[in-house]
């Protein structure tokens, strides 16, 4: 268990050593600050929810370019090899890989709390959305950051990775987008997606068919990186 | 301890390692040698739990390193070949990550980040980024966490590559000092350091064991197939002319001149077909001719000759 938070803590220290995270914080917060204020003056109206509706797309192409270096440049600098012949399990590296990219990923977004918090200057606001939202904003990061870290195992090349991860998430959020087109499996296609799950959380209501969406696709993502690290020894 | 048996490890159709055997005893520092290619890497990350082999038995500590067992981890060092780091690390940081993964607490942690410090000389870098650092420091940087949490065995990959002849020497005393209570597998290029510093050795070549034993032991056998050349020096006439003679001596396939020490005073290296003594012939030539022997030494073999011969 401390192995996990040793490797978080770790993962935690690259990102804030290297300018690329403080260049993909900067610009996240720059373009997802274009969004609230242009949602903001165009429909006039104290509500997050439009705002919330352009976030997950703008998010997959974010959290690839958090993601990708995880395995990635292990494996290209060799430091990988160190790292797995240490007393720590395979899992337990995962983990922390995915805790360190999670936590730096809810800084990100917990950032951007401050524009709900600025509206609600300005008039009365719902928060039972905005709490939601953004409760789903989390969700559906972990999951592309799961699929980040599996894209990020197959390779030794972080921009495959991103390309990879973009792609997986991509198909997730069309298949999501498309129930009108194929309504004879509309209800299933509904449910692979990304996105009835986000808008039905960011109603402000949890239910746990959403949350177990989001846990399935995480653990799935967790054992296919957990396949593809162990590949190694073939 | 390290106990090696039948190990073989394919690549696809490769086979990297084709059943080798060896051993190495507690507390024995035993030099890896073998050509490029040979599989010296590949069975050292076998060794260190990387990747398991395709069939046979590594045995380190008393534990099969396929059982993945975390307690076993914790006393194996290991320095893979390129020696990787996380550059944006500084000194200080990367040791303390290495002593978290081991799990020690925090006063455990200082006092074996004291002693790492204190046996790779790292004092003066301690808080630079290993970015920052010449290849000879980041090199002790790997080793420094290599024995970090004094492992009972030490697995070291090229350990002195890159350093400049003075490191070269204190790191050679290191393992030698780190040697004396621990079982350590050394892979190198330099003969002169297996001479230096191992007890045993062992040649692997195209993923088979060629040659394994003491290095004395390795320079006998090697002796008997190979009978070394013989230097001499002697004062005669023309170097053709000395050329031509000592070439028509039974058993002599080459002469050639080495050096002269002075006007009329000329070294021979004699290369000797296999199992010939030519001495006595040598000596009767230079009655026979009148000429002044001043110098016969039959070479010694070095390590390097050893290696060659069974890696051919
Ligand atoms: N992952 C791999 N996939 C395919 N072949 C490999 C792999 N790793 C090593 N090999 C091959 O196995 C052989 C042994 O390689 P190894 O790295 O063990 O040699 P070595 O003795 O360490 O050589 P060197 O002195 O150059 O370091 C080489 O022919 C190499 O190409
Ligand atoms: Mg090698």
């Amino acid at each position: 268990m401390t192995s996990i938070w040793t490797i978080t803590k770790k993962e935690l220290r690259h990102y804030f050593n290297s300018p690329i995270a403080y260049v993909i914080l900067f610009i996240y917060l720059a373009i997802s600050g274009y969004f609230f204020a242009y949602n903001l003056f165009l429909n006039g109206v104290v509500s997050m929810r439009s705002y919330l509706q352009t976030i997950p797309l703008i998010l997959l192409f974010f959290v690839p370019a958090l993601s990708m270096r995880l395995l990635a440049e292990e494996r290209k600098t060799g430091t990988l090899e160190h790292l797995v012949t240490l007393p720590v399990s395979d899992i337990e590296i995962l983990l922390g890989k995915f805790l360190g990219a999670l936590s730096f990923y809810v800084v990100m977004v917990g950032i951007t709390f401050i524009y709900p918090v600025a509206l609600s200057t300005l008039g009365k606001l719902d928060w039972g959305p905005v709490i939601g939202g953004y409760i789903g904003l989390v969700f559906l990061g972990a999951c592309i950051i799961g699929i980040g870290l599996f894209a990020s195992s197959l390779t030794s090349n972080q921009i495959v990775a991103f390309i990879v991860a973009f792609a997986i998430g991509f198909v997730l959020y069309l298949v999501g987008q498309s129930t009108q087109y194929i309504p004879a499996v509309a209800g299933l296609v509904d449910f692979l997606g990304f996105t009835s799950h986000f808008n039905n959380i960011s109603t402000g209501i949890i239910d746990s068919r959403d949350v177990l969406y989001y846990l399935s696709l995480i653990t799935l993502m967790l054992f296919l990186t957990l396949q593809s690290l162990l590949n190694r020894k073939k | 301890m390290i106990k090696v048996q039948h190990l073989t490890k394919h690549f696809g159709d490769f086979k990297a390692l084709d059943s080798i055997t060896f051993e190495v005893k507690a507390g024995e520092i035993m030099g890896f040698l073998g050509p490029n290619g040979a599989g010296k890497t590949t069975t050292m990350k076998i060794l260190a739990g990387f990747m398991p082999p395709t069939s046979g038995k590594a045995i380190v500590n008393d534990h099969n390193v396929e059982e993945q067992n975390l307690e076993m981890r914790k006393q194996i060092g290991y320095l893979p070949e390129s020696n990787p780091l996380y550059l944006d690390f500084t000194v200080e940081e990367a040791l303390q990550y290495v002593a978290a993964m081991h799990g020690l607490n925090k006063f455990n942690t200082r006092e074996a980040i004291a002693r790492a410090v204190e046996q790779c000389s790292l004092e003066s870098v301690f808080y630079k980024q290993i970015e920052n650092l010449s290849k000879g420091f980041r090199q002790r940087v790997g080793l420094a966490q290599a024995l970090l949490c004094d492992p009972k065995t030490l697995i070291l990959d090229e350990p002195t590559v890159g350093l400049d002849p003075k490191q070269i020497i204190e790191i050679r005393e290191l393992i030698q000092k780190l040697g004396k209570n621990r079982t350590v597998l050394l892979s190198t290029h330099i003969m002169q350091e297996v001479q230096a510093i191992c007890d045993t050795v062992t040649i692997i070549h195209q993923g088979k064991v060629v040659a394994s034993g003491t290095p004395d032991e390795l320079k006998a056998k090697s002796e008997e197939s190979m009978l070394g050349n013989i230097y001499i020096k002697l004062a005669a006439g023309t170097i053709k002319d000395t050329e031509a003679k000592l070439r028509e001596i039974e058993g002599v396939k080459h002469v050639v001149k080495k050096d002269s020490e002075k006007k009329g005073v000329y070294g021979f290296t004699i290369d000797v077909e296999n199992g010939v003594d030519v001495r006595e012939a040598i000596f009767d030539a230079v009655v026979k001719n009148g000429w002044k022997l001043y110098e016969m030494t039959p070479q010694q073999i070095s390590l390097e000759e050893v290696f060659l011969d069974v890696t051919k």
